[in-house]
């Protein structure tokens, strides 16, 4: 039973269950390190994944749905912004009340654009219609399928975490982002808007939210479901905190929880142990309280993450 | 001789209910050093706000190298070359000092960071203005002294031929407030003007060429260094003669101890032992002054004294009884007496009325309950406070006011009047006059006297080690945890102590 293609279908079955976590937690640690939490991840991506859904529908070209989502994701994260940088809200309040209004807007827009509730048509063409081999490097024995025969946002999330990575250790703007989230003054007397750092940083969350909403359902699904983000975002948070604020340490934690999803689908179908399939089902769940709670002692996150920053420009 | 570099015209700051600063005229030389004196509320880091760009003036105007100019941000100041160091430091702790200097200036083309060459540019900056220090250590595990001098260095760094120093010495040990006084000299000779806010009068006195003394949001005077006394200047400052150094008079105090610690050992949030073989006793009728550098175990010992935090060894004895297994609240009815140094997290309940304030540990018995602590008697705390209000002369609109409206003075006095008014045997006291002004510093000094001649024991905990000396009998020098010095209060001065409190180590060269 456990063979070859065995291992070599679970690891890659990990990778693509991982992608949507990455891209989320990637885009929460930009957003968080710069001092906003951002627990209305869940939200952006259930956006990016209706939006995606029913342009690529409307226009029968996946790429436009893909920037489609990108775009609202990153417009509905801004009114995240909005409320806790320009009107000091409570960033977990925020996010909570991003989380339900994206569930509402969805399900009303389903019943006005699709007319009924549920699931939206299959899109003509989807994203997981390109698979792309890459020569050479997807014959490595076990690497070469896991990694370099995937489909395109598996790519881009490979690509966005170098990128990431590079953009907050190395960049100005990176630095900036860094000191808004540990130090607003400090950032502020020097001369930097604190407020436009935070705006960029939910945004960022934002347009990788809604990418990671489209990879849920024009990339690994043809069709938007309501509810299909299935707590992903969540899980996103936690693996942003089990990877210690850092997107590659994000990425090693979104697959270890991209693992233990394509262990449950196998321990189901195989039937490994008499246990309801139901058990199985919550196993990344678990895992994630677990990660969480044995991880987050040890990582830190940055100093002003929830802090309100305002400035005491008091104008007369 | 030399000509005004920096100049302000008729500056006027309203904020909503207060004028902070009224018709300020003030003028700094070219490679001068100037101090501005003033108690708190006095409107002057408001006024260096104004010059650095973060408030706007009311009205007024500033004029740099005789151009008028008008700051709409912090950046307009820093490119038309001001620099501030701000009393609590600007600087990211997950930073290298690098990383802090360049930051908002970083070197290199494009989106990324050139960060050879600002190591180079921050090395050749420190080395040609003497300010050693390693580039690449972040700045969590810096010294005080060091953090400032990356302030300092972060001002020369875009060019400030005008350094604001706001309070600099409120958190250098005295070696360091030496050599600090070193770098600013060293500064001037190089060309660069200083305004020092202060309210210390020996610094101005130790540092400055020319001073302002503000009051009020007016400026009260100008004077020359050389021409005036400190007696002078804290009259011009507080408006009334005052007594710098209240008068301690001779008092023997009793043999047996009140409170003994004996090895104390104590863990912080981390597990880590930061208070670790402490032994100490107090006796009835004398100040034991406990002089440290800020976060060598002072904020632990304090908790662990109230039982605000676990002891992890040792013992703690109040009248030669163990109380180390007793609650909060059973050592407040064992008339243990706590002023804490942070009275807004520790002190007070801000939104709380300062009758309320004042029966709080006490809240639950005559006269402030009836019934078994089920029943407030709001009348009686009110008459009770109303009582202490004028005992300890507290500013406040009356008994119903909430703490919060009262100025940082009349807070701590109205954690005095609570703590001092219980007739305590044993009093811990800690910061009692951070951030107070030289009025009320003289009052709580001389409260704390007065309950040693009631031959109450104190243990009086200070960052301040002129507080100490006013106030001590014997003097304990904290260094990592553990009393590693003690002195006669008479028998030793502020560089003795000095030099133990910072591990009796050579102080580093500049």
């Amino acid at each position: 039973m456990v063979d070859y293609d065995f291992i070599v279908n679970l690891l890659s079955a990990m990778i693509r269950n991982a992608t949507p976590i990455a891209l989320a937690a990637i885009g929460a640690v930009v957003c968080e390190r710069s001092g906003v939490v951002n627990i209305a991840m869940e939200g952006i991506m259930t956006v990016g994944a209706f939006v995606a859904a029913i342009v690529a529908g409307a226009t029968g070209n996946p790429w436009i749905g893909l920037l489609a989502a990108i775009f609202f994701g990153g417009l509905f994260s801004l009114i995240h912004a909005f409320a806790t940088v320009s009107l000091h809200l409570d960033h977990v309040v925020s996010g909570a009340v991003l989380n339900v209004l994206a569930l509402g807007i969805t399900s009303y827009l389903m019943i006005m654009i699709v007319g009924h509730p549920g699931t939206t048509n299959p899109v003509p063409v989807g994203l997981g219609d390109y698979r792309w081999a890459i020569p050479v490097l997807s014959s490595i024995p076990v690497l070469g399928p896991m990694f370099f025969n995937q489909t395109p946002i598996v790519y881009f999330s490979f690509i966005l975490i170098g990128v990431f990575t590079w953009f907050l250790s190395k960049t100005k703007l990176g630095l900036h982002v860094r000191a808004s989230g540990e130090h607003p003054l400090a950032l502020e007397t020097i001369g930097v808007s604190v407020y436009k750092m935070r705006y960029f940083g939910v945004l960022v969350s934002g347009l990788v939210g809604g990418m990671a909403g489209a990879y849920l359902s024009i990339e690994s699904n043809v069709s938007f479901t309501e509810g299909m983000t299935g707590g992903r975002g969540f899980i996103a948070m936690a693996a942003m905190i089990s990877g210690g604020w850092h997107p590659i340490g994000a990425f090693i934690a979104a697959l270890f929880f991209g693992l233990a999803d394509a262990l449950q689908v196998r321990f189901q179908v195989f039937e490994i142990a008499r246990v309801p399939e139901e058990f199985f089902i919550i196993l990344p769940y678990v895992l994630t309280v677990v990660a969480v709670a044995g991880l987050v002692r040890r990582s830190r996150p940055p100093k002003a993450d929830g802090v309100d920053f305002m400035i005491e420009r008091s104008e007369d | 001789m030399a000509q005004p570099i920096l100049e302000t015209r008729h500056i006027v700051k309203q904020f909503p209910k207060v004028l902070a600063n009224d018709d300020i005229n003030l003028t700094l030389n070219q490679g001068e050093i100037l101090c501005l004196l003033g108690e708190n509320g006095a409107g002057k880091s408001t006024l260096m706000n104004v010059l650095y760009g973060l408030y706007k003036p009311t009205s007024g105007t500033i004029v740099l190298d005789g151009e008028e100019v008008e700051f709409s941000s912090p950046r307009d100041a820093i490119d038309r070359g001001l620099g501030m160091v701000h009393q609590h430091f600007m600087l990211v702790d997950t930073l290298t000092v690098t990383e802090n200097i360049i930051l908002g200036s970083e070197p290199g083309r494009g989106p990324q960071i050139d960060y050879r060459t600002a190591r180079q540019q921050v090395k050749e900056l420190s080395e040609r203005h003497g300010l050693r220090i390693d580039p690449d250590a972040k700045i969590m595990n810096l010294s005080v002294g060091l953090q400032q001098r990356v302030e300092i260095l972060k001002a020369l760094y875009r060019q400030a031929k005008i350094l604001i120093l706001d309070e600099p010495t409120a958190v250098l040990t005295p070696q360091e407030v030496e050599e600090f006084f070193a770098v600013v000299r060293g500064l001037r000779d190089n060309g660069v003007s200083i305004i020092i806010i202060t309210h210390k009068l020996e610094e101005v006195k130790a540092i400055s060429d020319r001073v302002y003394i503000l009051r009020r949001g007016r400026i009260e005077g100008e004077r020359r260094t050389a021409d005036v006394s400190k007696e002078d200047l804290a009259n011009l400052m507080v408006g009334r003669a005052v007594v710098l150094t209240v008068e301690k008079s001779d008092h023997q105090a009793k043999q047996e101890p009140v409170f003994e610690i004996d090895d104390l050992r104590v863990l912080d949030d981390r597990e880590v032992a930061v208070v670790d073989g402490l032994s100490l006793d107090v006796r009835p009728g004398e100040v034991v002054g406990i002089a440290g550098v800020d976060g060598n175990g002072q904020s632990e010992l304090a908790e662990a004294i109230m039982g605000l935090r676990s002891v992890a060894g040792g013992s703690l004895k109040h009248l030669g009884e163990d109380i180390k297994d007793l609650t909060t609240k059973e050592r407040i009815h064992r008339r243990i007496s706590y002023v804490p140094a942070d009275r807004h997290r520790y002190g007070l309940v801000l939104p709380f009325t300062v009758a309320e304030n004042i029966a709080m540990g006490y809240h639950d018995r005559a006269p402030n309950a009836s019934g078994g602590g089920m029943r407030l008697n709001y009348s009686a705390m009110e008459e009770q406070a109303t009582r202490l209000i004028k005992d300890f002369d507290i500013r406040t609109p009356g008994p119903l006011a909430p703490a919060s409206h009262l100025s940082g003075g009349n807070q701590q006095k109205v954690i005095l009047a609570r703590e001092f008014t219980r007739n305590p045997s044993f009093l811990l006291v800690s910061q009692p006059t951070r951030g107070l002004d030289v009025g009320a510093i003289e009052y709580i000094h001389s409260q704390i006297l007065a309950m040693r001649d009631q031959d109450v024991g104190v243990l009086l905990i200070s960052l301040e080690l002129e507080e100490i000396f006013g106030l001590a009998d014997r003097i304990l020098v904290l260094y990592e945890g553990a009393i590693v010095k003690e002195f006669v209060a008479s028998e030793t001065d502020e560089r003795e102590v000095g030099f133990y409190m910072t591990g009796g180590k050579k102080e580093q060269s500049a």
